[in-house]
């Protein structure tokens, strides 16, 4: 149903009215591209937070004068995806809270988020438990790391029906257990792998005590990986010998930590999954605007940049529009390609968060890992 | 008796077992389920819906002794199999650029040149699928006479070994899995000729592995273009119908452009969606008395099937 909130602004409307409105719509409210986003409550201020790069991130809500009911008409592109929460203002306080009339959400490490869904943005269907696709199991590992002088705990991701005979592929995930938590990793695997999208395979979560540290190109983490958690997995689990059959997953620092891995231990990864990469270097220097945590970051990417190799064999780059980093990504683009590796490089309208890298896992897992979808009927 | 059924996909809904009743059929049944490749001998959820008596060929445990036991055979079967994907390689370029000019002259602007053209497109993509199943015969029958497979020592072992379990099992259940895998190993144990006096009964790869030739297909695959592909001659048991495993998966046959072209493209065989619970008895290589399910029409309707 259409909805034109100005105009119902200025109809002067009582708490009758704005009942039947929130009644006879959901908000935010789509009318092509135009959203309207709607709160209702005493404040003194209310403001849409969101965390769309490049907008003013704090949007103030208009107040319908003598009611309590507050509204903000956005232009959002198609297919977007916005995470975003409601600023109130009383007395000089200010509290972030979910949009109390919008029941999508994102969980994060820090808590959730109000999602908004642009015009055209489907939400994909292999996001949810399918009763027919048989569920993998999760088992606990643990690595004795010489490297980190500690024992770390691992998990891994067991395909259903997995065979001791056949060798499968391997894919490492950084931050793992969150990709599991906030990315529903696991429901995914289960998924593509019932629709043959993607082989069964199995899938090493790995996670950090430091990862703003170890994430950040340190050759530590690298030899961990590489010659520490490979190896041991190897050992324990049928692993399909070949560099194209071994991936590395990563988001934000885990795709650095992914591409540091890879290009200090060329011929050992065949296939690499880079989503926000926080890919940041300078073409001077080392001054950059992103603080202390980049420092590493940069003097690595600064360093693959100078020369790069052949870290890879196929490598899918994805990063969102609303984020900061996409310049970086973009800029990272014909590098990569140059080296002759295979690349592609695909962006989305959304920002640097756990469902932006959950929508892009179908066509990231397929490319690298393509499934017997053409060949297997059952 | 003899007799071929194809059936849906059995995993989550299975009906063999019924069929096996209405059919009034008796074991023992000679199972093949090659298609599982290394899964083939956990057969025992199939074993119990057939209710039967039955003994697994083990095509694909054969397959693999064969190549064991033959190692120069073993070379040239991969050198056979990177033949067929170089072909099949070229072929899918070909067959985008003419589905594509398929599409889009199907959907230009109507007027008195429009079914001249269109028909004119459909021949192109027919000539195609022609030739290059035309390309995968003759492949495939070269690479026979080179290596007379049918006369080697490892391979005429277990032939007798089959011949003896088909001998005594009048039912023959072909399962799902890799089609290609599937029809290799049946055609290479010479099943093409031996199973034409047995009641078949078969279902997904298996259904598709019996006709006269096995077209891949998925219209929203998460990479490429979605165009179905012939990928090779079939066992040839029958012809007239076209059967589609999995089509409420795998076909959009709701755009009614996209089934308009499977079915013209795919003419004169019936474009047979198989999906769970529905069946086909086929008479004359058609379907008849007893079939239970669909048939996609040349306007791209979709219609119950009337025998």
């Amino acid at each position: 149903m259409k909805l034109s909130i100005r105009e119902f602004a200025r109809s002067a409307p009582g708490p009758a009215e704005i009942d039947a409105l929130l009644e006879q719509h959901t908000f935010p409210h789509q009318d092509g591209t135009t959203t309207t986003f709607v709160y209702r409550g005493e404040a003194d201020e209310v403001r849409l937070r969101h965390f769309i790069y490049g907008l003013p991130s704090s949007q103030p809500f208009n107040a319908i004068a003598g009611t309590d009911l507050w509204y903000l008409v956005y232009e959002l592109p198609e297919c977007s995806r916005v995470e975003y929460k409601i600023e109130l203002v009383n007395e000089g306080e200010t509290q972030w809270i979910l949009d109390p009339l919008n029941p999508y959400t994102a969980r994060d490490p820090f808590g959730a988020n109000s999602v908004c869904h642009g015009p055209g943005y489907v939400r994909p269907r292999w996001i949810d438990p399918d009763p027919d696709a048989r569920p993998g199991t999760l088992r606990n590992l643990i690595v004795p790391s010489r490297v980190f002088d500690e024992r770390r705990k691992l998990q891994v991701y067991i395909p259903a029906r997995m065979r001791r005979e056949r060798d499968y592929p391997l894919l490492i995930v950084h931050d793992g257990p969150d990709f599991v938590r906030y990315s529903g990793l696991t429901t995914v695997l289960d998924n593509l792998i019932y629709r043959l999208e993607i082989p069964p395979m199995i899938v090493a979560l790995t996670e950090s005590p430091n990862r703003l540290e170890e994430y950040a190109g340190d050759e530590r983490h690298a030899e961990f990986i590489a010659k520490e958690v490979l190896p041991m997995i190897r050992t324990k689990l049928p692993i399909d010998p070949s560099p194209s059959a071994v991936g590395l997953l990563g988001a934000s620092f885990g795709a650095v930590a992914s591409l540091s891995t890879a290009w200090r231990y060329p011929g050992v990864f065949g296939r690499l999954l880079l989503l926000s990469g926080s890919f940041a270097f300078t073409d001077i220097g080392e001054n950059h605007n992103r603080g202390p945590a980049f420092d590493p970051v940069v003097r690595f990417m600064n360093a693959f940049r100078d020369q790069p190799g052949t870290p890879t064999e196929k490598l899918f780059l994805g990063c969102g529009t609303y984020e900061s980093l996409i310049y970086e990504n973009r800029s990272l683009l014909p590098l990569l390609q140059a080296t002759g590796m295979d690349v592609r490089y695909v962006e989305s309208r959304d920002g640097h968060n756990w469902e932006n890298w959950r929508d892009r896992l179908r066509e990231g897992l397929s490319w690298l890992f393509p499934g017997p979808l053409w060949m297997v009927y059952e | 008796m003899s007799g071929i059924v194809l059936l849906g996909p059995q995993r989550l809904q299975p009906t063999v077992g019924q069929i096996i009743q209405d059919l009034d059929l008796a074991g023992p049944v000679a199972a093949i389920t090659g298609g599982w490749e290394e899964r083939e001998h956990e057969d025992d959820e199939l074993t119990a819906n057939l209710e039967l008596e039955t003994q697994n060929l083990e095509l694909y445990q054969r397959g693999e002794q064969v190549l064991e036991d033959d190692p120069d055979l073993f070379r040239a079967l991969q050198d056979l199999r990177a033949q067929r994907r170089k072909a099949q390689a070229l072929y899918r370029i070909s067959l985008h650029g003419a589905m594509a000019t398929l599409r889009a002259v199907a959907e230009a602007p109507a007027s008195e040149y429009s079914q001249e053209e269109l028909t004119a497109a459909f021949e192109v993509v027919r000539a195609l699928d022609a030739r290059h199943l035309e390309r995968i015969t003759r492949i495939e029958a070269s690479f026979r006479k080179r290596w007379a497979t049918a006369r080697r020592q490892s391979v005429r072992r277990q032939r007798k070994e089959i011949d003896e379990i088909l001998e005594r099992c009048p039912v023959v259940a072909v399962a799902g899995g890799h089609v290609g895998v599937l029809t290799d190993l049946m055609r290479f144990f010479g099943l093409d000729s031996r199973l034409k006096r047995h009641q078949l009964l078969a279902w997904s790869a298996g259904a598709m592995a019996l006709g006269s030739r096995v077209i891949l297909f998925h219209d929203s695959p998460p990479q490429g273009f979605g165009n179905a592909e012939v990928w090779g001659p079939g066992l040839g048991l029958y012809g007239q119908v076209l059967p589609f495993p999995q089509a409420r998966k795998r076909l959009m046959l709701d755009d009614s452009l996209r089934a308009t072209i499977l079915a013209r493209r795919f003419a004169p065989q019936t474009c047979v969606p198989l999906d769970e619970g529905e069946h086909l008895v086929l008479v004359d290589g058609r379907p008849g008395a007893g079939s239970s399910g669909r048939r996609l029409e040349q306007d791209g309707r979709l219609v119950e099937l009337s025998p």
